[in-house]
């Protein structure tokens, strides 16, 4: 299908990588596209690996199967790196976006041969410095709207702050710290 | 006006629930339908329904319950998955025979073993003798709107049969995408209050619900609830007819995909269909003259529209999601088969049982499936009528 972009999900059970799916499905869904956001369950335990999948499109899709040549690939773990094969079939002009307090280059090793674009965003630390706790999938969630460009960053920002604010109404007090991680995750995502 | 919106297939059909705020809902939760009972008690907390919402043991309680509220003259709902449903085995032949409309959401999972939480067919299969109408779905929308019709299908005077609405469980129920909705009103509107004939609490007509029968009757209550599937065809159609006229999507016993002039057409069902066509628009882009069927209505089985649309096909395979062990293909490849017994010329079809326990199906595979059947055209061999596709082992797969 012309115009649609296919992204890849790996966390680990209980850090959000779902959520971050499902997030980023209401954004783009609010710019006007059709999503899908769709997860992958293994195992059913915190910790084990799983994967969840987003499509973002102009019309809409039929097809729904998991996703194998993604254009971007998201890694909310990095010790995920070791087990699972993230690249397996991602574009080469595509990306993977990785949680890392690393600089991409030394990762790139890791890659089993990769040869496109890779980007690390030090989501805990971004998490621990605005939420006060280690939420990484809303930082990997903006890092991956800034690389791909899926949804226009300045009205993913606008869309967000509608949705934390429908999202904790009983909490306002955290709105602003979910948007402050979502601008500086934005910011620092480097290649 | 059409709301749009983006929901899960669960909370697609939980919103559907809410906007017709039956009268019972009895509750027992297991994956992956388990969020339709969740999101509809926040609708009870929110005070959004006045729905009796009971939380009961099991699901043979749930169903029971369900029996009990829809013969005092109720609407009652329920939903589940798997074992659940087998677990419901004994009451839903009740619930039949008892020509009680009750609504069963069924987000589809296989059995076990080994256990397994993912989507295959092997739950509803089982149960497709248990006299429920069955209505499969191939994404949210139409798991949303299949329930909106459901009520009305079931309580039809010369029908008053249960009916169970299928999703696929994961793939519709736990993927979000976007989906119409339609107003409150509009909906309840659509629906109708329920307003049965007879009840066990109407004083002025005492009646029996449930009573032994013996052998000088058995056989005309069964005759009588046969026929009553029959009718239920006439009932789908007339329903999804004023559904067209009030909300504007199209809906028949199946989809025909592209089958005008097809030649090689795959018949197959739920979220499956919907992967399949994008094959069949690949293949039709390179000059091949492919179509699909997708079966919405598996009980009644629509025998005669689906012989008249696969008449003129020279192959058909068909994709069951659930292995039913007979050694000679799945429940679906039986019933199109038999469909077609009496076809003057028929098409050569072959069955593959596929997707079991959450296995995925892709493009890529539908379109080997297509390929075969080119094979099977430009040879005359039809090969083994009956197989499995999409194994670890490559070796395996005949396709």
């Amino acid at each position: 299908m012309k115009n649609m972009t296919e992204i890849r999900w790996h966390g680990r059970g209980g850090q959000g990588a779902k959520t971050a799916s499902l997030l980023l499905a209401d954004a783009a869904f609010l710019s006007g596209k059709f999503v899908q956001s769709f997860p992958e369950y293994g195992p059913e335990r915190s910790g084990a690996p799983i994967t969840a999948y987003n499509r973002i499109s102009d019309e809409r899709c039929t097809i729904h199967s998991n996703i194998y040549e993604p254009d971007y690939v998201v890694v909310v773990d990095e010790t995920l790196l070791e087990t699972v094969d993230v690249t397996a079939g991602l574009k080469e002009e595509g990306a993977i976006v990785i949680n890392s307090e690393h600089p991409a280059a030394e990762l790139r090793p890791l890659l089993r041969g990769y040869k496109g674009r890779v980007f690390t965003v030090d989501a805990g630390t971004i998490s621990r410095k605005h939420l006060g706790s280690y939420f990484p999938n809303t930082p990997m969630l903006a890092a991956i709207v800034a690389v791909s460009r899926c949804v226009d960053p300045e009205d993913f920002l606008r869309d967000m702050e509608s949705s934390y604010r429908h999202k904790f109404a009983k909490k306002p007090q955290v709105v602003q710290g979910n948007l402050d991680c979502l601008a500086e995750a934005m910011k620092e995502v480097k290649e | 006006m059409s709301i749009r919106d983006r929901l899960s297939g669960n909370e697609a059909i939980a919103t559907a629930m809410r906007q017709i705020n039956p009268d019972v809902f009895a509750m027992f939760p297991i994956t992956p339908s388990t969020e339709i009972p969740q999101y509809f008690a926040q609708y009870v907390a929110d005070g959004k329904v006045d729905t009796e919402f009971i939380c009961v043991e099991s699901e043979h309680s749930s169903m029971s319950a369900c029996i009990g509220a829809e013969a005092a003259g109720c609407r009652a709902i329920t939903a589940t998955s798997s074992a659940g449903l087998s677990f419901m085995n004994e009451v839903l032949y009740v619930a039949a025979s008892a020509r009680l409309p009750i609504v069963l959401a069924v987000a589809c999972r296989a059995l076990t073993g080994p256990i397994n939480i993912n989507h295959d067919y092997s739950d509803s299969m089982a149960e497709r003798d248990s006299g429920f109408i069955q209505i499969y779905a191939e994404n949210n929308q139409e798991a949303y709107d299949n329930y909106l019709m459901a009520h009305r299908i079931g309580e039809t005077p010369d029908v008053r049969l249960p009916v169970m609405i299928c999703e696929d469980g994961f793939i519709t129920s736990h993927a979000l995408e976007n989906i119409e909705l339609e107003e409150d009103e509009a909906v309840k509107a659509f629906v109708g209050e329920y307003h049965p004939e007879n009840y066990l609490l109407k004083h002025e007509n005492p009646l029996a619900v449930g009573p032994y029968g013996t052998s000088p009757y058995y056989m005309e209550a069964r005759v009588a609830q046969a026929e009553a599937m029959k009718n239920a065809k006439r009932a789908i159609l007339d329903v999804a007819a004023d559904f067209e006229k009030t909300f504007g999507r199209k809906y028949g016993l199946f989809e025909a995909y592209r089958m005008e002039d097809a030649e090689l057409a795959i018949v197959l069902m739920g979220s499956s269909a919907g992967t399949a066509k994008a094959a069949v628009d690949e293949l039709r882009e390179s000059g091949v003259k492919a179509g699909l069927i997708k079966i919405r209505v598996f009980r009644p089985f629509p025998g005669e529209e689906l012989a008249e649309a696969l008449k003129d096909c020279k192959a058909v395979a068909v994709l069951d999601k659930s292995e039913g062990f007979s050694a000679c293909g799945g429940p679906l490849f039986a019933e199109t088969a038999s469909a077609c017994i009496n076809l003057t010329q028929r098409p050569k079809m072959v069955d593959i049982v596929y997707g079991l326990g959450g296995r995925d199906f892709t493009v890529a595979q539908a379109k080997r499936v297509f390929a075969r059947l080119e094979k099977i055209v430009s040879t005359g061999e039809v090969g083994p009528i009956y197989s499995h596709m999409g194994q670890r082992d490559l070796r395996e797969d005949v396709q």
